[in-house]
């Protein structure tokens, strides 16, 4: 019995592990066994090899970019930061303002919903004219895709506040500011805060989408870039770092919505897996 | 004089659906003295929620005045410290945070809030467990909080709607000496809506026995039993009976 359990633990330990671990060893035998041509599939240990270049300048084979990962990296996150922060204050200042008033409602929302599901990408032709090519295009792309989650899950939140806390609230003597800053809003944040979730794997979409278009640094140039000199291990890397990137910042949300969301703890389904 | 007086009130609700209106309360006049326990006693639907959402200024009244302390009632108060039937605390706030709510919203400093909220939060016994969420807390534990609340804000009128109506025999005996003794300590004026009969006569003063549909007031019992009460007395008993044939369906007239 202890053998089994001991074997059970180990398997545990490393169940996360096994499909991943698979793949990469599945693609690798795919890639050496020659059915592509290899510089259409590069193998793992490959774009293992270019992604070490680029970040720690080992063999200068991914030549210009030798090196240069921290600076492309930080010119995105940069961009992914500046829209998803603008994104942030008036998703929720505007959604707050939506779902407390019905005639700032009224006003506002017929408008916002015809702007939403216009594809932000299809504001790159208009993006380019007004801001040119630089940061800005980009930030103003991924606000346009943050913007809209972050909005819609401060309203949700916001309306599905219980009037019983409100009552309670102006039982103890709230007036309407007080009750929307001391029970509105801490009421509206789990869903505020699964928004924000969803906002901010728009913006790495969308910063990558920009930089393949409408910037000349980060790394979804870089992307770009290689896959115009035929370096495919370099894509794979760019790609690879993005979804780390984005897996990065959404860790983060998380970890920080578990804090600032621990009176949830023992009450939901949610807070016990974070 | 009264501290509450309820004068000659009707409240209607439209029915838009059948396009008729009910009739919650009718011609219900009520008048509390200070430092009175008035339990309001009767049938689901007989009015008696309506008739505390009106002191507490959740509602108004379709015709006749509700008056405490001889102001008007047009708003929710902290004149007025309601415990509702569900425990109605902020989920994300600790207990002594949810029990200091009144002084949060006058903006008043973390240390003061912390201090007064003790005293409080001692005379309900929930000492230790300051830092707790309501969700930790058991439904008896974070009614207790409720009430911390309301008595924090030092009201004229506590307003109490059924608070243990969903709490266990055992623990409701409990919460009713407790309530009884802070209602003697804190000097307080009392309104507690419940359909107990045994409820309303372990606690109140008196006992306002109302009818249903439309609700009125059949008849205000003054409870003059010694404390604590013995629900098994010959006395509590002969009062148990009285409000029972109270209660009973009104003959109907042919």
């Amino acid at each position: 019995m202890t053998q089994d359990s001991a074997l059970l633990r180990f398997y545990r330990r490393i169940e996360r592990a096994l499909v991943p671990v698979a793949l990469l060893i599945g693609w690798e035998l795919f890639s050496r066994s020659g059915v592509l041509p290899p510089a259409l599939l590069p193998a793992p240990s490959q774009v293992l090899l270019a992604w070490a270049d680029w970040v720690f300048a080992t063999d200068d084979n991914t030549q210009t970019y030798s090196g240069h990962w921290l600076q492309d990296v930080a010119a995105s996150a940069s961009r992914v930061f500046a829209g998803f922060a603008i994104s942030t204050v008036l998703g929720i200042g505007i959604g707050m303002a939506i779902g407390w008033s019905r005639t700032v409602e009224r006003l506002i929302e017929p408008v916002l919903q015809i702007l939403r599901p216009v594809p932000p990408v299809s504001w790159i032709p208009l993006a380019i004219i007004w801001f040119g090519i630089a940061n800005k295009p980009a930030i103003f792309l991924v606000f346009l895709g943050s913007f809209f989650p972050v909005l819609l899950s401060t309203i949700h939140g916001v309306k599905t506040c219980d009037r019983n806390l409100l009552r309670a609230g102006a039982m103890a003597g709230g007036t309407p500011g007080k009750l929307l800053r001391h029970i509105v809003f801490p009421a509206a944040l789990p869903s505020i805060f699964s928004g924000l979730r969803i906002a901010i794997g728009s913006a790495w979409m969308l910063t990558v989408t920009a930089e393949m278009v409408a910037v000349k640094s980060g790394v979804g140039y870089v992307l770009w870039d290689s896959y115009y000199f035929l370096r495919y291990d370099l894509v794979i890397a760019s790609m690879v770092s993005i979804g780390l990137l984005g897996f990065l910042s959404d860790l983060a949300i998380k970890l920080f919505a578990g804090r600032v969301l621990r009176w949830q703890r023992g009450s939901t389904l949610q807070a016990k897996e974070a | 004089m009264s501290l509450i007086e309820i004068d000659h009130v009707t409240r209607l609700f439209d029915d838009p659906k059948r396009g008729s209106a009910v009739k919650a309360l009718d011609d219900v006049s009520v008048h509390v003295a200070r430092n009175e326990f008035l339990c309001l006693l009767g049938p689901s639907g007989c009015g008696k929620s309506t008739l505390l959402n009106l002191i507490a200024g959740f509602d108004k009244p379709t015709s006749g005045s509700v008056r405490v302390g001889g102001q008007s009632i047009t708003a929710p108060g902290a004149d007025r410290g309601v415990v509702f039937q569900q425990p109605t605390l902020m989920p994300w706030l600790t207990v002594w945070e949810n029990v200091a709510f009144h002084l949060t919203m006058q903006g008043v400093g973390k240390e003061i809030r912390r201090k007064k909220a003790q005293h409080y939060i001692e005379m309900v016994n929930l000492k230790g467990f300051e830092n707790h969420y309501p969700s930790e807390l058991s439904g008896g534990m974070n009614q207790r909080v409720g009430i911390a609340r309301a008595l924090l804000m030092n009201p004229e009128v506590i307003l109490m709607d059924e608070p243990f109506g969903a709490l266990d025999e055992q623990t409701k005996m409990e919460m009713h000496a407790e309530l009884v003794r802070i209602w003697r300590d804190s000097q307080s004026t009392i309104v507690f809506v419940t359909h107990g009969i045994e409820e309303s006569l372990a606690l109140g003063t008196h006992v306002a026995v109302m009818s249903a549909r439309p609700g009125r007031i059949r008849e205000m019992l003054t409870i003059d039993l010694p404390r604590p009460r013995d629900s098994t007395s010959p006395q509590f008993n002969d009062t148990k009976r009285r409000i029972l044939q109270l209660l009973r369906p009104e003959p109907v007239v042919a």
